[in-house]
């Protein structure tokens, strides 16, 4: 299904009629758009016009060799980078820029942490604050940035502990947890933005072996019961398989291949794949 | 050395000493949120901002003092600002020790890695939110040994300000002396008072240390 899709959406042009957004193409309408989006660091481009898009809903895994873009991908999503060409879509809205008029614009910092708040992200390396509770770590944000009211924000984050099965830790100091348990920290306190989409980049590649599980278990649980829009950056590609819809195989910024998990990790048609595939099932 | 006359100078040395203590409690606050608020200007604000005060910075911690206290008591007032003795010796004193104040946090904000920033931003906490629940907190707590020496090196030029006419304690020792020819015991008697008081804040700052500052 993606890849076809893909094709179709690419001929839709959201920035042809941007002020009629009426309730029904918001059904077809990707909730991720990447427009021939540039991003480079000095003069190594690693985005060259990347186009994509991800539906509502849709899991999909990010793979590629050390270097691909794969994070830098992420990150922009998140807003972490700035952009050098193209626009990032996320609900018909552009991310990186804001409408002056019906001109784009380089969007301000007040309008991106508007539509940031819809997207939520996991680190390799958790970064949770090591000056508040578990507790704390999780309703900080949306207290102070949503404005939602303390109780309603501790039970919550009580909920959300009790997922990801760290109930009992709610008010200890994430310096005392292992890092599979700080993870799951983690991923809790994004879930506590209720966010749309959940940005996942390599989240179990800092911890040691015998913690992965738990993290992936808790990750496979939330793509059991939600339907948030999954972009996992990954090399757990048991993982890949049982939760994503679609791979993407990225090489040097561009999308060599793009299809669901099955076709991707069963039959890859591109010579690329297959080696990186192989290199990965050797070294994990 | 003449005992009685030490006991009998003692009220009017303490007093001076009360001088000497408000003088550093007072000009030491004021280097702690004067050095933050420039820690923070240099990391947060516009370039042409943040380097403007670099090099006021810069300059204050090329300059003396002794001159920076004399800029502030005796060239000020032809300016149309005239302060109290001791008003004007805080003021020296705190923007002084703010230069040195200000490097010590940076290095301490420096310390918080770019992970927290990019956390606090993937969850929208606002600036302020940031700034005050996230990178100060972690920041501050690493460099109180660093903000600690500079309370005691603060508190040991204290005297300076004997120059400006602060009767702080080496001021009242030098009158009590001048007036009886007894400089032994009076200035004797200040070193021991500034040996007594820096040894009680070294204990303070170790207990503060022990308590609030990172492992
Ligand atoms: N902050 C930065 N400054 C300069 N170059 C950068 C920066 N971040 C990434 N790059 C470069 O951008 C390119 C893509 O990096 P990116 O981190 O997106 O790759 P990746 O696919 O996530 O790789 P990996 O699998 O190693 O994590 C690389 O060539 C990298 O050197
Ligand atoms: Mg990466």
């Amino acid at each position: 299904m993606p890849q076809s899709e893909q094709n179709i959406q690419d001929t839709i042009r959201p920035d042809a009629s941007p002020d009629v957004p009426g309730p029904g193409d918001a059904v077809q309408q990707p909730l991720i758009r990447f427009e021939k989006v540039v991003k480079q660091y000095g003069d190594n481009v690693v985005l060259r016009e990347l186009d994509f898009t991800v539906q509502p809903g849709q899991r999909v895994t990010l793979i590629g060799p050390s270097g691909s873009g794969k994070t830098t991908i992420l990150r922009l999503l998140m807003t972490l980078e700035q952009i050098d060409g193209g626009v990032i879509w996320v609900n018909g809205d552009p991310l990186s820029h804001m409408y002056k008029g019906d001109h784009l614009v380089p969007a301000n910092e007040k309008y991106q942490r508007a539509v940031r708040k819809k997207i939520g992200m996991v680190f390799q390396q958790f970064n949770l604050f090591p000056n508040m509770t578990v507790r704390r770590n999780i309703t900080e944000a949306p207290i102070h940035s949503l404005g939602v009211p303390r109780g309603e924000a501790d039970e919550r984050a009580a909920e959300l502990l009790d997922m990801v099965g760290l109930k009992e830790r709610i008010d200890e100091h994430p310096t005392r947890l292992s890092g599979g348990q700080q993870q799951r920290v983690a991923i809790a306190r994004a879930l506590a933005m209720r966010p749309e989409i959940l940005l996942l980049d390599e989240v179990t590649s800092a911890l040691d072996p015998e913690l992965v599980a738990g993290v992936l278990d808790v990750l496979r649980e939330i793509a059991r019961t939600t339907d948030i829009t999954m972009l996992a950056v990954t090399h757990e590609m048991g993982f890949a398989r049982d939760v994503s819809h679609r791979v993407l195989m990225f090489d040097h910024g561009r999308i060599l291949e793009d299809g669901p998990p099955d076709q991707i990790f069963g039959e890859p048609r591109e010579e690329r794949t297959k080696s990186f595939l192989h290199a990965v099932l050797e070294s994990g | 050395m003449d005992w009685d006359f030490i006991v009998e100078a003692m009220p009017a040395l303490l007093a001076g000493l009360r001088y000497t203590v408000l003088a550093t409690v007072m000009g030491y606050a004021l280097a702690l949120v004067l050095g933050l608020v420039v820690a923070m200007v240099r990391k947060g604000a516009p370039p042409t901002v943040a380097k403007t005060v670099f090099w006021i910075m810069e300059f204050i911690r090329c300059t003396p003092l002794l001159v920076q206290l004399f800029f502030v008591f005796y060239v000020l007032p032809s300016a149309g600002i005239a302060l109290t003795p001791l008003t004007a010796g805080v003021i020296a004193l705190g923007v002084h020790y703010a230069a040195y104040t200000a490097e010590v946090y940076r290095s301490g904000l420096d310390g918080v890695p770019k992970g927290q920033w990019e956390a606090a931003r993937a969850l929208s906490l606002p600036g302020v939110r940031t700034w005050t629940s996230v990178i100060l907190p972690q920041a501050i707590r690493r460099v109180i040994p660093a903000l600690g020496n500079y309370l005691i090196a603060m508190f040991k030029d204290t005297p300076l300000l004997f120059a400006i006419t602060v009767p702080e304690l080496l001021f009242e020792a030098n009158r009590l002396g001048g007036e009886n020819f007894k400089y032994l015991e009076t200035i004797s008697a200040v070193g021991v008072l500034f040996i007594v008081v820096s040894v009680l804040s070294a204990i303070g700052i170790r207990f503060l240390e022990r308590r609030y500052a990172a492992v």
